[in-house]
């Protein structure tokens, strides 16, 4: 497919700078400024840093980690280790000290290229535990300047010694490239798995490319198309779009400034094509609230009027029935005076094709932006199939469903509902656990995703929970825990849910509360707190969430119910092994954590003592402890008090 | 991103008096380029005075003070300034109603050459300078990590972060010779913390000289090349920042006599 070009991701470089020369690769906001790096100039960065590399003794198979917020230098160097046959091991900027050595360790990393000082720290700090690390390679060299290791390099400082070295050894790079297969391992991207030590899933350059076929086939993208590479660069999602797509496609991608300013970047830039995580919808969601509640009567009438028309109109739509004349003028009027702005304003005037994956997105933020003319798609993958299993085509746009299965994948539903993927993008297997790879991937080739589904008349997955998360209430009623918890995740003023069930008599549930938006709604009522934990052990509070819940419980059929909450003093942490970095709960240790709290949900009383720890960003731990109540939720008949706490 | 090296300070028998307070009494002290001294005192012992007179606020009733060698005693603030001195205050001293990068490009103002006119017209020189000013204030912001408040109204953010964007604005001066008044005042441990790195990052990628004032002991030892002691006008004690904590003359300053007597 590639021609005379290697078929790996580097053999993509090598075709797009010739095909797509001049036109822009790689743009940075910088000093305030985008900067912008051609296809061709993009290659001279990769091939310098490369021949640099080979310089510090580099060899094929050796594998190189970048660790840092989503940088051109950090992605052409995952580029430069595959150019010669090396694999690129990504990981989590924000992981601590304890994750990091276990993954470095893991997969034996010989070289580490690190954002900037913070992260050269934590190298340093575990340098001792790493036996295979040989150079640590930075990019922002401030604060750096003291810093004398012989194994501490400026990334500017080895792309110079590559070009010397590419003087001294002439046509090495294209040589090595010339060497890659398609079979050769490409990426290890770490799961960061709900029980246990993370995996490292291995994916060939084969993977990376059939998949990003299959996801060009399902979704026509262009080169002329803006791609902005935010989300964390460990993360499958970011190396498929950022690194696979834009190389297959050739399309741009572009590096925020900062995480703080990726809000004020996405509006500058405009991206044609947006994948975000539903809590970034429902930021812009809430922030376009705010804003509206914040505006003169006058702007916010016209806003209310023009949201209730796009919503009817999004609502016969989605029914397939027609829309009448006058509100197709009123649709049209709207499109002028508010939705236009409106998405001019949140950074997607120019979006074709906004993608929202990894957990579900209430229907109602999903409904508000296809209401607003933003065309919003869920899509559905794993780290072990290479980010892609199924995406909604055009016009089939659906809150409840994740989507057809994408050209050359395919999808069936296993043993106890469990939804199973054979492609050419199935993985290698977890780096040094062939007894793990084994129990996911059986004989035939396909990949047991861990998911229980099931396909709809449409022929459209639709994901209810994990396969092995499902069970039962005392009295026999399947109870999908995941599935109760993203309900109550539907309250503005939920951000997390831990919902219980299997084996009980009724549904009970942790709820942590949503610190931006229930500390707004306390400042409203002039309610003053200290903090999360002063917030959420507020009486009013829980009164506020027991609306929200019994609320929420019409949407559920009556004996999945939650009958009983308490709201957690903190918010769940990755740090503290209650949640992965990507925000999936880890059932197992949480139980064992609030064991007490579980016994008062379902013991019948009505307060528990609750000593929790609390993982600091230093790693330091410190110890929690204060007396939760639990709240008992009145029948739905008491929901006119949760439309009345909305307001 | 050109540092200029930084410049020496040297303080002769400088005195200064208001009416009949001794404010500053016969001070003494040298900093080398490149150098980070503190300047530590109970309250009222001179050590603003003795940056005020520095940057040409005061004039010292007698003694010299030389910049790079050269006499700055007698000039006024902003020719100091002009010579590449720059401070922050105790009170934070922001537009608050400008935002964080207007605030920036006003530390400017010393390396500004275009005329009003030129200036009006934003045209020839006048765009290219603007331009130059506003790289550097972008390197400031960089360095400062305020990319995400650069359109921020000044008055509207945390006193931290304002403290900060003063920061910002000595810098964005390019000084040879940085004066920080309390530059961690009426902070929490972990803004305290963020300002130490930054304070010492100038210091090592710029080589920018630096007196600092400040009370957190903790800081003042742990980034410190030299510390100086004040007590009633008068210097104390000067040395390496372990030589002058073990000093009986600073515990007795700072604890009083009494407690130093019977302390062990």
């Amino acid at each position: 497919m590639t021609g005379e070009f290697p078929p790996t991701l580097p053999g993509l470089l090598l075709r797009n700078a010739e095909r797509f020369g001049a036109r822009p690769a790689m743009r940075e906001k910088d000093r305030g400024i985008w900067q912008t790096w051609t296809w061709r100039q993009s290659l001279e960065q990769v091939r310098d840093f490369a021949l640099g590399l080979a310089a510090l003794g580099f060899q094929r198979g050796d594998r190189l980690s970048v660790i840092g917020d989503n940088r051109p230098r950090l992605y052409w160097a995952m580029l430069a280790a595959q150019a010669l046959g090396g694999v690129a091991v990504p990981v989590y900027q924000d992981s601590i000290a304890r994750e990091l050595a276990y993954v470095w360790d893991h997969a034996e990393v010989g070289v580490i290229v690190a954002e900037d000082q913070e992260q050269v720290d934590k190298v340093l700090a575990l340098r001792e535990a790493l036996p295979a690390l040989r150079a640590v390679i930075y990019d922002d060299p401030r604060g750096l300047g003291a810093y004398r290791y012989p194994w501490l390099h400026a990334f500017a400082a080895v792309q110079g010694r590559g070009r010397a070295f590419g003087r001294a050894h002439p046509g090495y790079f294209e040589t090595e490239v010339a060497k890659g297969d398609a079979e050769d391992v490409a990426l290890i991207c770490y799961t960061s798995g709900t029980t246990g030590p993370p995996k490292g899933a291995m994916l060939t350059h084969r993977n990376a490319i059939a998949t990003a076929e299959s996801a060009a086939r399902a979704e026509r993208l262009r080169p002329t198309d803006e791609w902005l590479a935010y989300l964390p660069m460990a993360w499958v999602g970011d190396a498929f779009y950022t690194l696979v797509m834009s190389l297959y496609v050739g399309f741009t991608v572009n590096c925020p400034e900062s995480p703080e300013t990726v809000t004020r970047d996405l509006r500058e830039l405009g991206p044609t094509v947006l994948l975000a995580p539903p809590r970034i919808w429902e930021s812009m969601l809430t922030s376009v609230e705010v804003r509206a509640a914040d505006a003169t009567p006058l702007k916010r009438r016209v806003f209310t009027h023009f949201r209730a028309v796009a919503e009817r109109v999004e609502a016969l739509r989605a029914e397939g029935r027609p829309v009448g004349p006058g509100l197709r003028l009123q649709r049209a009027l709207g499109e002028l005076l508010v939705y236009g702005p409106v998405r001019d304003q949140l950074g997607l005037g120019r979006t074709r094709v906004a993608l929202t994956g990894g957990a579900p997105l209430g229907p109602d933020t999903f409904r508000f932006f296809r209401a607003f003319g933003v065309n919003l798609k869920q899509i559905y993958g794993s780290t072990e199939v290479t980010a892609l299993v199924a995406l909604q085509p055009d016009g089939e746009a659906d809150p409840g469903t994740v989507g057809r299965p994408c050209p050359g994948i395919e999808v069936r539903i296993g043993e106890r509902g469990e939804v199973l993927v054979r492609s050419p993008g199935v993985f290698r297997g977890y780096l040094k656990a062939e007894e793990a790879t084994r129990e996911v991937v059986d004989a035939d080739g396909w990949f047991h995703t861990g998911d229980a589904g099931f396909f709809d008349a449409r022929g459209h997955l639709v994901i209810i929970d994990r396969a092995r998360d499902v069970g039962a209430l005392a009295d026999g009623t399947p109870f999908a825990p995941q599935f109760i918890e993203n309900k109550l995740k539907y309250s503005p003023y939920v951000r997390e849910a831990v919902a219980f069930g299997h084996g009980r008599p009724f549904v009970a549930a942790m709820i942590a509360i949503d610190l931006g938006t229930v500390g707004h709604w306390a400042e409203r009522r002039g309610l003053a707190y200290a903090g999360y934990t002063d917030l959420a052990l507020k009486d009013e509070v829980r009164a506020l969430l027991a609306a929200e819940v019994a609320r929420l419980n019409r949407t559920l059929p009556a004996p999945l119910r939650v009958r009983r909450f308490v709201l957690l003093p903190k918010d769940l942490d990755p740090d503290d092994a209650e949640i992965t970095r990507t925000r999936k709960l880890r059932r197992r240790h949480i139980a064992d954590k609030y064991a007490a709290v579980i016994d008062a949900l379902y013991g019948g009383r009505d307060a528990v003592e609750l000593a929790t720890t609390v993982t600091y960003e230093d790693g330091r731990q410190g110890v929690l402890q204060c007396r939760v109540r639990v709240q008992d939720v009145g029948a739905p008949e008491a929901a006119p008090a949760a439309e009345a706490a909305r307001g | 991103m050109t540092p200029r090296a930084g410049a020496s300070l040297e303080l002769r028998g400088v005195a200064k008096a208001f009416g009949g307070v001794q404010a500053v009494v016969d001070v003494s002290l040298s900093v080398a380029p490149g150098e980070l001294v503190s300047v530590i005192g109970p309250n009222g012992a001179g050590k603003t005075t003795l940056l005020n007179l520095v940057n040409g606020f005061y004039h010292p009733d007698a003694g010299r003070i030389l910049l790079d060698g050269v006499d700055v005693s007698r000039l006024a603030p902003h020719r100091v300034a002009a010579l590449g001195v720059a401070r922050t205050f105790q009170n934070i001293a922001l537009f608050k109603g400008m935002t964080v990068l207007d605030n920036l490009m006003l530390g400017r103002h010393v390396h500004m050459r275009a005329g009003a006119l030129a200036s009006l017209l934003y045209w020839g020189p006048a765009q290219r300078e603007e331009v130059a000013h506003r790289r550097r204030v972008e390197d400031v912001i960089d360095f400062l990590r305020l990319t995400h408040l650069r359109r921020a109204i000044t008055g509207a953010l945390p006193y931290g972060l304002q403290k900060r964007v003063e920061l910002g604005r000595a810098l964005a001066l390019e000084p040879r010779l940085l004066l920080l008044d309390e530059p961690m005042g009426g902070m929490n441990q972990e803004e305290k913390e963020d300002m130490a790195r930054f304070i010492l990052d100038v210091n090592e990628e710029w080589g920018t000289t630096i007196v600092l004032i400040e009370h957190d002991m903790g800081v003042v030892m742990d980034i410190s090349d030299r510390v100086a002691v004040l007590d009633m006008g008068r210097k104390i004690a000067e040395g390496r920042p372990d030589e002058v904590r073990a000093d009986p003359r600073v515990i007795t300053a700072y604890l009083g006599q009494a407690r130093a007597r019977t302390a062990p």
